[in-house]
């Protein structure tokens, strides 16, 4: 895949293979391609080049029937968790319940206790999201992600704002969800704790192409420099602010 | 000198083109889901139209009620001026309903539902847009212009006629108050002129005035909405540009359905 926004390379010969039922985590710095990759991954972009495919069906060229019965099967819980402000966690739930579906109401409100019971949050049902907290939001926006129960879960950033001790509570809490339910993940982060916590397979992205894909410890075996920078959390030397600094006063000078 | 004002007008032309066809394309489409879907076993999004119309209508009320009964009392105050020097003040109440009706409270409850209304739908999906409530519609396989624009435009079209026989009523009421209290003409001699004086054209010119503003306050808020790129800032830009772009494109709208009826009579 291949993707360009004016003249930046934002995806640069990207190429994934994701297994059914695995725990794939896209790892990668700020700038690296991430975002740019889950939206082509979940429809919202199209690459310039490549193709997407997703439970065998080509997002991009899918007909609207292939693509509406496609959307049942994937979930996504983005960053901020993205959840209707005007309406209450257990709405939120229901929503493609009530949209995609003809379940009635009552059996729709029985669905959000369920999928709301299974993070935690039987009861916020009836707050509204500008109520929850940041974990609250994170896990109610996962809820809402596997109400139609999808096959395929991608993740954006889950621990993105979350303290310590949070976040490892919602890792733990993926984790079960993927071994109850046998999901696949997609999970898009730069948290390295969390990644390794929960990852079958990673994929580490570096300016728009993946350095490393493989298994936890043959990514931390990796003799790539690049990514052993990355692991150990070393900034590389040319953004180190002080050579900028001193450029700066001697044109000053 | 020369080439920047080329380069402004080219680049202001080529700005205006887009947003127009942008403009019609969110027509088209809102159209379809509105009036074809249905039909195809897509929703029909009755209630959230009318719980949009309860905010745009129901909401709008007291302020255009307000306005209108104060420029009925300008337009009677001007209108006695000039035909008083005629010995012709009979004539007040057939001014007064004619302008109201056909021009001024078609126009006047655009310009306010644009403000009140147009903007907050601007503000709500411009908000929806920047926090990715709009993607998450998209992967859930729920269709934006189905879920949030055809109900706001079917509210406006549903209530702004409403609103502007609201507003006739009450101008007609405004000019009354300044012919009762100030020209000495009795409150069922002012009826029975302005009945007179109105014929149902005038009325319907209006009515059709006003779903042509409601389609075009509809598509041009919820276009501002959605295209809004960036953060909060942005949700400010697209919310001034869709009462300033509505209040333009209203007028423009205005002076095309009077030439219409000009010409047809």
């Amino acid at each position: 895949m291949h993707k360009t926004f004016g003249d930046r390379k934002v995806l640069d010969g990207v190429d994934l293979v994701v297994n059914s039922g695995e725990t794939l985590v896209i790892l990668g710095g700020s700038g690296s391609g991430k975002s740019t990759l889950l939206r082509t991954l979940v429809g919202l972009e199209e690459p310039d080049e490549g193709t997407v495919s997703v439970c065998g069906i080509d997002l991009y060229s899918a007909s609207r029937k292939e693509l509406a019965e496609l959307r049942r099967r994937i979930g996504v819980a983005f960053q901020g968790g993205a959840l209707f402000g005007s309406m209450t966690v257990a709405e939120n739930v229901e929503l493609p319940w009530l949209e995609l579906t003809e379940v009635p109401p009552t059996i729709r409100r029985i669905i959000a206790r369920i999928k709301l019971g299974m993070v935690g949050l039987e009861d916020a049902m009836d707050l509204l999201p500008s109520q929850l907290s940041g974990g609250m939001t994170k896990r109610a926006a996962l809820a809402r992600a596997m109400s139609l129960d999808p096959e395929v879960l991608f993740f954006d950033e889950p621990s993105a704002g979350l303290d310590p001790v949070t976040s490892a509570s919602l890792d733990r809490l993926i984790l079960r969800l993927k071994k109850t339910f046998e999901v696949t993940l997609v999970v898009v982060t730069h948290e390295m704790e969390s990644a390794f916590a929960i990852a079958d397979r990673l994929a580490l992205l570096h300016e728009g192409r993946f350095l490393v894909i493989g298994s936890p410890d043959e990514v931390r075996e990796n003799a790539n420099p690049i990514v052993q920078q990355f692991l150990r959390r070393q900034p590389p030397e040319s953004n180190d602010g002080g050579e900028s600094f001193r450029r700066f006063l001697d044109e000053m000078n | 000198m020369l080439n920047r004002i080329f380069g402004i007008l080219g680049r202001s032309t080529r700005a205006f083109l887009a947003d127009t066809g942008a403009l019609a394309r969110l027509g088209a489409a809102a159209c379809s889901s509105a009036f074809i879907d249905p039909f195809r076993g897509g929703r029909l999004r009755l209630q959230a139209s009318i719980v949009q119309a309860a905010r745009a209508g129901n909401g709008s009320l007291p302020l255009v009620g307000l306005i209108c009964f104060l420029v009925g009392m300008i337009m009677a105050l001007q209108a006695a001026q000039q035909l008083r020097q005629l010995g012709a003040t009979d004539l007040v109440a057939g001014l007064v309903a004619i302008s109201i009706t056909r021009e001024l409270a078609p126009l006047l409850v655009a310009i306010i539902v644009a403000g009140r209304f147009g903007s907050a739908v601007a503000a709500e999906l411009g908000t929806m847009q920047v926090s990715q409530e709009i993607d998450a519609l998209n992967v859930m396989g729920i269709d934006p212009i189905s879920f949030l624009v055809v109900p706001r435009l079917l509210a406006l079209i549903a209530s702004l006629p409403c609103l502007i026989i609201f507003a006739d009523v009450i101008g007609i009421l405004g000019g009354q108050a300044v012919a009762t209290g100030l020209l000495g003409i009795g409150g069922a001699r002012y009826l029975a002129l302005t009945l007179d004086a109105l014929v149902l054209e005038d009325i319907y010119t209006g009515l059709v005035k006003g779903i042509a503003f409601a389609g075009i306050i509809g598509l041009v808020s919820c276009h501002q909405g959605l295209s809004t790129r960036g953060g909060a800032e942005q949700v400010g830009h697209s919310t001034t540009a869709s009462v300033v772009h509505s209040i333009v494109l209203v007028i423009g709208a205005d002076l095309f359905v009077t030439v219409v009826f000009y010409l047809k009579a």
